[in-house]
């Protein structure tokens, strides 16, 4: 399907979602967060959309907000698009995990919690991927001081 | 020449004294045997590898690295030897003699020439095979004694494995044992010296026999494709993971020795010991020990070549090429090895 | 203990835990499995990660264009060619550059001849995990020719550098197409010596026919991709899917088994490397004429905007992505690596099965530890 199709498509199955298409290859759908895992759901199981590869999944600190950016394809009609929520919470950001929808997003859910801080409900063993347990804070977001080993040109 | 020392020896001395030194001697001899033994397989084992994988090999210590194990033997004799805060002392500094002196022992009986063999026993066939198991618990003793889970694995990995592999070797030499319908290892090759060589004799059936051996040998040494007691892809270095320098050493030439034992049973019970092919050079007594060495050395070339060639079986596959195919295909055998010599179709 | 007090508590198994790893010879540098193990039996495996990380992405924020690309030869060391050729082509997406026809054929070549090394060296170290300690040093034997090539074109024997946004850093060596061809030669024969070695051998067959299943369905679930993939059947080649530089050009097929087991993963490499001496032959001699590059500014700044490509490494799907607000440097960089998906298969695949059923299954996924870790 094109860009447009599965937009109209999209649109369908949920109509509060944000579309844009805007200095990017691929369809950018925005959700509200408490969406998130029903949109998940629906993208996977509708056959004519049927996204059950999850290629990529992306932790961003916009500065105000934390966002995961969801890379979806489908295996049978090679389309993709990609999903992003954000939260503006940044003291306990909390998403749901899609890990029963796409297992893949197990590592990646933790990876992005161990750099950016974002917690997954229902995620079935949630912690720091790298570092190690005691580290404190998160060095992926844009906030992240470190005296030590980051020097500031 | 042994005689002579011999009567010499009891003429210079009273008797008591001579036997004595005698012993001694005999001690000496065999120590000196077993650590030349020990050390050049090693090196033969690296220049095989090192066939085997397209390299040079050790060259450098000495002509065609010759002293190069020596080399390292004095390496690990000076290295300091750690272990472990939390294991078992006495165990663990038991395991490494344990595994040594039962190597030793079971080279006692092996008739390295018509006249050099330290223990002529009527039982030697059952001596050996009774010596040769004794190895598994310094191994047991070592793993278990370490207080490291690596180790213990390995251990309890070599039990499983000797005890099921142990039938095997057992009932391929009894196999042969019917043949000759003697137990001790002179008067087997005595035998061999009248009739012709026991796997030439005893034709299919003395193969088959043959086969198992290997195969069933080559797991009592832990070797590869058998090498799951020390299988450094999963376990480190099994085992012997806490062990090192001379104690590392000990088990490290204990399955050099170990090899050189099963190879050289193969060549007496099979091949005819120091006995020359059809005879070609039976008087020649000098001849005798090279014959020997000749044959053992291409049965350690073979096992070698197992281990440079083949991956290593799961332990479940380990215990299933056992119980479910060696083991019936022993039995079998050991049936028409009965039925051959009863019809007389032997060679 | 009188006999009637002997109850089924009295022969108690306990499971325990295991640590293989960070040291351990089979995990391939340093990963450490946490396992929980009853006897032989593998109950659960947790990998704990992390002892080779360098925030690359973090140091990707503080870099700009040019000297990303270098960074990322440390990610996927076996593929460090087609790791820069990823980040290459994502600049270029972005700033529209179109490289020539040249440029494209080389980096192909290149991309070919890194696979079947990365290829070459797994199956040595496949051999050496389940115990066949040969293998090795005939891999290095075949491996070393490539990168001995490397060498005279690129400059380097492993961390390459030679693909910059917008090109190549210089041009092939004069001996590269002899070299190469001289190479091709030599391993259509020796190839054939791998089979007899290793696959045809029984002990291996049984060490890895059904061992470490991952069916069709999990593939896609668990985003696997690369050899792994294609083992279980599921079609993923980005070169097919997504055609990227001159892959479009050329005749080669997708390897696909369907068993999903560690045999078929090991049957997909050794076909693939056979698929990549065929895009090398159709390249080799029609290498066009043109520049090496197309100038690009100093200082590179990517349009605002997000860009994603995807490549098919030695190990799978390498995914970049940049998110550039305009800026020389990108406001998030991040890479998908094919390892972690991988990874976080493996208890999938080896829960129930024993210690040996791990090694082998680990080997067949082809872990390289930096590129997990990133």
């Amino acid at each position: 399907m094109t860009n447009e199709e599965l937009q109209n498509k999209i649109a369908s199955i949920n109509n509060s979602l944000e579309f844009t298409e805007e200095a990017s290859e691929f369809l950018n759908i925005t959700v509200n967060k408490d969406d998130l895992h029903k949109l998940c759901t629906d993208l996977k199981s509708d056959t004519d959309l049927s996204f059950d590869y999850l290629f990529c999944m992306t932790g961003i600190d916009y500065g105000k907000e934390l966002g995961v950016i969801y890379h979806l394809e489908s295996i049978k009609h090679r389309h993709q698009i990609v999903v992003k929520v954000k939260t503006e919470d940044r003291e306990n950001p909390v998403l749901d995990s899609v890990t029963d929808v796409w297992k893949t997003a197990e590592f990646n859910e933790m990876e992005i919690f161990d750099f950016f801080g974002v917690k997954f409900n229902n995620h079935p063993n949630l912690k720091r991927l790298f570092l190690t347990p005691d580290w404190n804070g998160f060095p992926l977001r844009k906030d992240y001081v470190d005296v030590d080993n980051i020097v500031i040109k | 020449m042994i005689k002579t020392i011999h009567d010499w020896l009891f003429s210079v001395m009273p008797e008591w004294a001579a036997s004595l030194t005698e012993m001694v001697l005999i001690a000496v001899f065999y120590l000196t045997l077993f650590a030349v033994i020990g050390l050049y397989l090693v090196l033969l084992e690296r220049k095989v590898a090192a066939w085997f994988q397209m390299r040079k090999g050790p060259n450098r210590v000495g002509p065609w690295g010759l002293f190069q194990t020596m080399a390292d033997a004095l390496k690990l004799v000076t290295k300091e030897l750690t272990g472990t805060t939390k294991a078992d002392k006495f165990l663990y500094n038991l395991a490494p003699y344990f595994v040594i002196v039962t190597a030793l022992v079971a080279m006692s009986v092996i008739p390295f020439t018509q006249s050099v063999q330290a223990f002529d026993i009527n039982i030697g066939v059952f001596f050996l095979l009774a010596v040769s198991s004794i190895g598994v618990i310094g191994i047991l003793l070592g793993g278990w004694s370490s207080n490291n889970k690596y180790s213990l694995i390995g251990a309890m990995r070599s039990g499983v494995q000797t005890i099921s592999y142990e039938l095997s070797v057992g009932l391929s030499l009894l196999t042969m044992v019917l043949l000759t319908g003697t137990l001790q290892l002179s008067e087997i090759i005595a035998n061999q010296q009248e009739h012709g060589w026991l796997i030439l004799q005893g034709h299919i059936p003395a193969i088959i026999a043959f086969m198992i051996f290997m195969i069933a040998g080559t797991a009592e040494t832990n070797r590869a494709p058998f090498d799951l007691v020390e299988a450094e892809s999963e376990l480190g270095a099994g085992f012997h993971t806490e062990y090192s320098g001379m104690k590392f050493a000990y088990f490290f030439l204990a399955e050099f020795i170990n090899m050189f034992i099963i190879a050289s049973i193969a060549v007496t019970i099979f091949f005819g010991g120091w006995l020359s092919p059809f005879g070609i050079t039976e008087g020649i007594i000098w001849l005798q020990p090279i014959w020997f060495t000749v044959k053992v050395v291409g049965i350690i070339f073979l096992m070698m070549w197992f281990r440079w060639t083949f991956p290593r079986l799961r332990i479940d596959q380990l215990l299933k090429l056992e119980w479910k195919y060696l083991l019936p295909l022993n039995l079998m055998n050991i049936v028409i090895m009965a039925i051959v010599i009863w019809l007389g179709w032997t060679i | 203990m009188t006999k009637d007090k002997i109850t089924n508590d009295s022969f108690k198994t306990q499971e325990y835990f295991v640590n293989m790893g960070p040291q351990h010879p089979a995990t391939h540098g340093v990963l450490r499995l946490i396992l929980t193990i009853d006897g032989e039996i593998i109950k659960n495996i947790e990998p704990d990660l992390g002892y080779i990380h360098r925030s690359i992405e973090k140091m990707c924020e503080r870099d700009s264009y040019q000297q990303i690309v270098h960074l990322t030869d440390r990610m996927d060391y076996l593929s460090s060619h087609i790791n820069n050729h990823a980040v290459c082509l994502t600049v270029e997406k972005s700033l529209e550059l179109e490289v020539t026809d040249r440029v494209k054929v080389i980096r192909t070549i290149i991309d070919e001849l890194t696979r079947i090394a990365s290829h070459t060296l797994w199956w040595g170290v496949m051999g050496m995990d389940v115990g066949a300690l040969t293998t090795y040093f005939l891999a290095f034997r075949d491996r070393e020719m490539i990168n001995d090539i490397f060498e005279e074109t690129c400059g380097a024997r492993l961390t390459m550098n030679y693909n910059i946004p917008g090109g190549l850093m210089n041009d092939i060596h004069p001996n590269f197409i002899k070299r190469v061809k001289e190479f091709l030669v030599h391993f259509r024969k020796k190839l054939p010596e791998y089979d007899s070695l290793l696959t045809n051998n029984v002990i291996f067959q049984k060490r890895t026919k059904g061992v470490g299943i991952l069916s069709y369905k999990d593939a896609i679930s668990y985003g696997v991709s690369g050899p792994v993939a294609r083992g279980s059947g599921y079609s993923s080649d980005v070169r097919k899917i997504h055609s990227y530089a001159a892959y479009d050009k050329v005749n080669f097929d997708e390897v696909l088994f369907t068993e999903g087991d560690t045999l078929s993963r090991y049957k997909v490499r050794i076909a693939e490397m056979w698929e990549s001496m065929k895009i090398i032959e159709q390249l080799i001699d029609n290498i066009p004429e043109g520049d090496i590059s197309v100038p690009t500014k100093a200082v590179i700044k990517l349009p605002k905007g997000e860009f994603y490509q995807k490549v098919e490494t030695a190990r799978g799907e390498l995914g970049v992505y940049i998110n550039s607000t305009g800026t020389k440097n990108p406001y998030r960089m991040k890479f998908r690596s094919p390892g972690l998906s991988n990874l976080n298969a493996l208890n999938q695949m080896v829960v129930g099965g024993k210690i040996g059923d791990l090694v082998a299954t680990m080997a067949s996924l082809d872990i390289v530890v930096p590129d997990i870790d990133r």
